[in-house]
């Protein structure tokens, strides 16, 4: 299929600033299109909502808690409701334990985000740096790793790179920690330059000897874990290799010098400085968050016109990540209509973005053990849909965003795509429930919040408008009238019976009313969620 | 887990629908297994459920002109002019509302039956237990948390879904077309049918068409997904052979759009005349629950529920006709229902409040025709209090069925129906 060109231009984003547009953006920088956020960026010039869209100032969040207590196990260490990340045992007793409850609070982190970039940008680095909770098999490890992602999320691509490479979790997960000048390991030196630096696209030339020299350049981090929780990356100079290390014509034949003792450590920011120098790394990072924000495919347009652009503004701001994503998400290209919609929503930004366009509530923090048992249930559900937060299937991350050609289409099988439709269906069904508490979308609640609601084509209008990035046939439209809200009433071509039906249900004691609307109303949201429009954003 | 919980459950991960380029599956699933079909003797025969929901005036549509007088004084604002009424051969004390007239031809040809005054005891009557009632074939007072149909295709099919598609059967069980499943087909732990959601996609699926012809970068995308809902659906590639066997129909049909009914009922017989194997369909048709505006004033044989009636006779009327073409007709029988009659006396805004009994219509080239029951017995001064008594329980409609239609052994129904039901001689 020939699909129609899209402005390749990079330049600011003139045009009209209204509903349309802030969904657009809000649905490809938050999870989900919270209606309440797409009226409050709308409700601001284009200006002040690219500038609360990158304020980073959300406050760091307060930390996983024991959640775990059961039958079987008290954690004596730490009292139920606390955090455990200052804990400083962990036993195969808690481990598991724990590595759930930072799954699940993560999933609390996304469905109680800010009105900023930074939770989805912490998601993309997850991709990008990616480290699996269960390899680790250190809580408090990952759980330090996540807030480094979360602090550095917006800030600086290369302080970032310097933390990752030093970072507990990431020196246990590439080995990092075993790299000693008798028997190199090799895995980080290698995965920095292929999946986290210069990348493997063509531009990439990096050589088998420079990995092994950059193996080289790292001997001597191990992780000091005599404090779990004050766990970090620690030099050993006697486990460094000092001499020289020699790099390939890629590098321009950089020399990086072998340094004694401490000074062995500064190595590191010569061989990071060496790497940035190669425009592929601003490529290779602004091709995959183009990937992760825009569409899959970079033809040679969008490399020469976005990307190449895009690359500059990194450089030239020294590796600062918003100045990059700023200028991307301000371009007319970004806004260009035949972007909208054309990426097919990951598992966790459809499970996540569901409870949040549908304002589902969860427990409360009081009720904790409630709260981390319904974010589990949706991170259980994403990992059934082939994204398992915090366990991507390996360092390259979701193929979803690598694999030529499919990208995200991968997401897509006939496996997941029903699981995708039970899932929405269980939301607007029975939910979740666990003791009395339940998630649930409340679809009188939410058909409320609506501008219009009695109206049924007021109603089905706002529904695609809120839920689709894409329009919908006309057919469609009339088929779900017809068909889902004003079946089985009298004189069913007139909308008159909805609107009526709608004003009776302030009435309590019109309890077969309440209950015909109500079903409705699901089934009208269930077959707008199981229509292929859903699944893109 | 408490059973109730099991199916809560199955319903709410399972059976709810993935909707394959809007097909919606309700239930699917399974390897082929080895499994014995059960008393499935009348093994071609098919039965088509027609839902008239809302609650249809049976008074209106199937009138006691024996009682003439009492009917225009128990709702004198809606009652059909007696020489208007359409006449049945050879049972002169009953006649069809205006609008039957294709029904009335049915009839006369001995191609369509009437049971009078169908209900149960106790009648209730809110639309959704009333409508659940019929469904599951419970009593008033007892709740069932599967569908009469449901256990019947239990009882021929067992294992489902695990078990199929197989070889005996490769076809779904029951179909409805429809977007929301009905819970007649709820089997103990799965719903056994399959739904058709909405006409339009059907033709999408045969013709391979797809709504959305974009070529824009979302319109690729969904290309894709909807390929990739074809794929998933392992039923789609059974519906879509079927229905392309079949290259014409009659010419009887009207124009798409215009009855909802007949376009639901003309896939049904496209199913049927392209030889897939399910055995029973459900169509519905809504817009019964006349409160008000039953009739237009000037003309009583006008209104509202004139064209619904106009819709179901036509619908029914080329439905009938196409199983001729198609050369299945002796295979399907159909029969409409509703969940509760409207009361004997009209209101004041010339429409009716809920009722209990109602006459049945059942239809085939093979059934035995005629009226079965008396008229109702209206009182002479009817007062919003009297309904129209029972004469048949709905549930030896049922049993009719299964036994007559479809051969199966009563000891098979005692377990799908709770309690012993007279046979009614309509097949």
């Amino acid at each position: 299929m020939k699909i129609a060109p899209v402005t390749n231009s990079i330049k600011p984003y003139k045009g009209k600033w209204g509903t349309e547009q802030a969904a657009h953006l809000v649905r490809r920088t938050q999870f989900g299109a919270q209606w309440d956020d797409v009226l409050y960026f709308s409700s601001l010039s284009f200006k002040k909502a690219m500038k609360e869209l990158f304020k980073n100032d959300d406050i760091v969040p307060a930390p996983p808690v024991n959640n775990y207590n059961d039958d079987k196990y008290t954690d004596e260490e730490i009292a139920a409701g606390q955090s455990w990340v200052t804990a400083t045992k962990q036993s195969g007793m808690n481990v598991g334990r724990r590595k759930n409850s930072l799954r699940s609070w993560w999933v609390g982190q996304m469905l109680n985000q800010q009105r900023s970039l930074r939770e989805k940008m912490v998601l993309f680095w997850h991709n990008h740096f990616s480290t699996e909770i269960n390899k680790v098999d250190n809580a408090t490890f990952s759980y330090k790793h996540n807030a480094l992602l979360r602090q550095y999320a917006l800030g600086n691509f290369r302080e970032m790179l310097a933390a990752i490479t030093v970072d507990p979790c990431m020196l246990k997960y590439l080995n990092g920690a075993n790299n000693v000048k008798k028997a190199p390991d090799e895995n980080y030196g290698r995965e920095l330059q292929e999946l986290f630096t210069v990348g493997k696209d063509k531009g990439s030339h990096y050589t088998e000897d420079d990995v092994k020299a950059a193996a080289r350049v790292l001997t001597g981090f191990r992780i000091e874990n005599k404090v779990l929780p004050d766990a970090h990356g620690q030099f050993e100079p006697n486990r460094h290799d000092t001499d020289d290390k020699q790099f390939s014509s890629f590098y321009n034949n950089t020399v990086i010098k072998g340094l004694k003792d401490k000074d062995g450590a500064n190595e590191l920011n010569a061989l990071l400085d060496m790497i940035l120098q190669q425009d592929e790394v601003s490529r290779f990072i602004c091709r995959k968050l183009y990937r992760f924000f825009v569409y899959h495919d970079i033809d040679e347009n969008t490399e020469q016109n976005v990307i190449t652009p895009l690359a500059k503004t990194f450089r030239k701001n020294n590796f600062e990540i918003k100045p990059v994503l700023k200028q991307l998400f301000e371009s007319r290209h970004f806004f260009d209509p035949n972007n909208r919609g054309a990426m097919i929503k990951g598992p966790v930004d459809f499970c996540v973005g569901l409870c949040r366009e549908c304002n589902v509530v969860f427990p409360g923090d009081a009720d904790y053990v409630y709260q981390y048992a319904h974010w589990y249930n949706i991170q259980y559900a994403a990992a059934q849909m082939q994204q398992n937060l915090g366990d991507p299937p390996n360092v390259a991350g979701w193929p979803a965003y690598y694999q030529v050609p499919v990208f995200d289409k991968i997401w897509i099988n006939s496996d997941t795509l029903p699981k995708r439709n039970q899932f929405t269906d269980r939301m607007l069904t029975g939910g979740f429930a666990r003791d009395k508490q339940k998630i649930v979308i409340d679809v009188v609640a939410y058909a409320k919040t609506f501008a219009n609601p009695g109206d049924p084509d007021a109603l089905i209008d706002e529904c695609v408008q809120r839920l689709y990035s894409v329009p919908l046939p006309d057919k469609e439209r009339l088929y779900m009238k017809q068909g889902i809200l004003l079946s089985g009433l009298q004189g069913k071509m007139s909308d008159h019976y909805w609107t009526d039906a709608w004003t009776k249900l302030s009435d309590l004691t019109e309890n077969v009313n309440r209950k015909d609307v109500t079903n409705k109303l699901k089934n009208l949201l269930q077959y707008l969620m199981a229509l292929p429009q859903y699944q893109l954003c | 887990m408490k059973r109730k919980d099991f199916i809560k459950n199955a319903v709410a991960g399972v059976v709810l629908p993935a909707f394959f380029n809007g097909i919606s599956l309700k239930a699917l699933a399974g390897a082929s297994l080895a499994h014995s079909l059960k008393h499935l003797m009348n093994d071609d025969k098919v039965l088509v459920l027609i839902q008239l929901a809302g609650g249809n005036d049976g008074l209106n549509t199937v009138i006691p002109i024996d009682q003439y007088d009492a009917y225009l004084a128990a709702r004198t604002n809606i009652a059909l002019p007696q020489d208007k009424l359409l006449r049945l051969n050879g049972f002169d004390k009953t006649a069809l509302h205006p609008s039957l007239t294709e029904l009335q031809q049915l009839f006369n040809n001995g191609k369509l039956g009437i049971v009078q005054s169908v209900s149960y005891p106790k009648p209730n009557f809110s639309h959704f237990r009333a409508t659940d009632i019929w469904m599951t074939a419970s009593n008033s007072d007892t709740v069932l948390n599967t569908g009469w149909a449901g256990r019947v295709l239990d009882n021929w099919y067992p294992k489902f879904p695990e078990a199929y598609p197989n070889a005996t059967m490769p076809d779904p069980l029951a179909i409805q077309v429809g977007s929301v499943i009905s819970s007649a087909f709820q089997g103990p732990a799965f719903s056994m049918g399959l739904a058709i959601s909405n006409p339009n996609k059907f033709y999408n699926l045969i013709e391979g068409k797809t709504d959305v012809q974009s070529d824009t970068r979302w319109g690729e995308q969904i290309n894709y997904i909807e390929e990739m809902s074809l794929k998933t659906d392992q039923y789609a590639d059974v519906i879509k052979k079927a229905a392309l066997k079949v290259t014409a129909q009659t010419d009887q049909y009207p124009a798409a759009g215009k009855n909802g009914l007949a376009d639901q009922l003309k896939i049904v017989a496209r199913l049927i005349g392209g030889g897939l194997k399910t055995k029973i369909y459900m169509v519905n048709m809504g817009g019964f629950d006349t409160h008000s505006n039953q009739t237009v004033d000037t003309d009583k044989t006008t209104g509202n529920h004139a064209s619904l009636l106009k819709k179901l006779s036509e619908a029914v009327n080329a439905f009938m006709a196409d199983l001729e073409y198609l050369q299945v007709k002796d295979k399907v029988m159909g029969i409409t229902f509703s969940e509760f009659g409207r009361r004997i006396k009209s209101n004041a805004s010339g429409g009716t409040d809920h009722g209990a009994a109602a006459p049945l219509f059942y239809f085939g080239h093979s059934v035995k025709g005629g009226v079965i029951g008396e008229n109702p017995v209206l009182p002479a001064t009817a007062t919003v209090q009297d309904n129209v008594v029972m004469q048949h329980d709905f549930r030896s409609v049922y049993s009719s069925i299964l036994q007559g239609w479809f051969g199966l052994p009563t000891n098979d129904i005692g377990t799908i129906l709770p309690g012993q039901y007279n046979n009614l001689p309509i097949v």
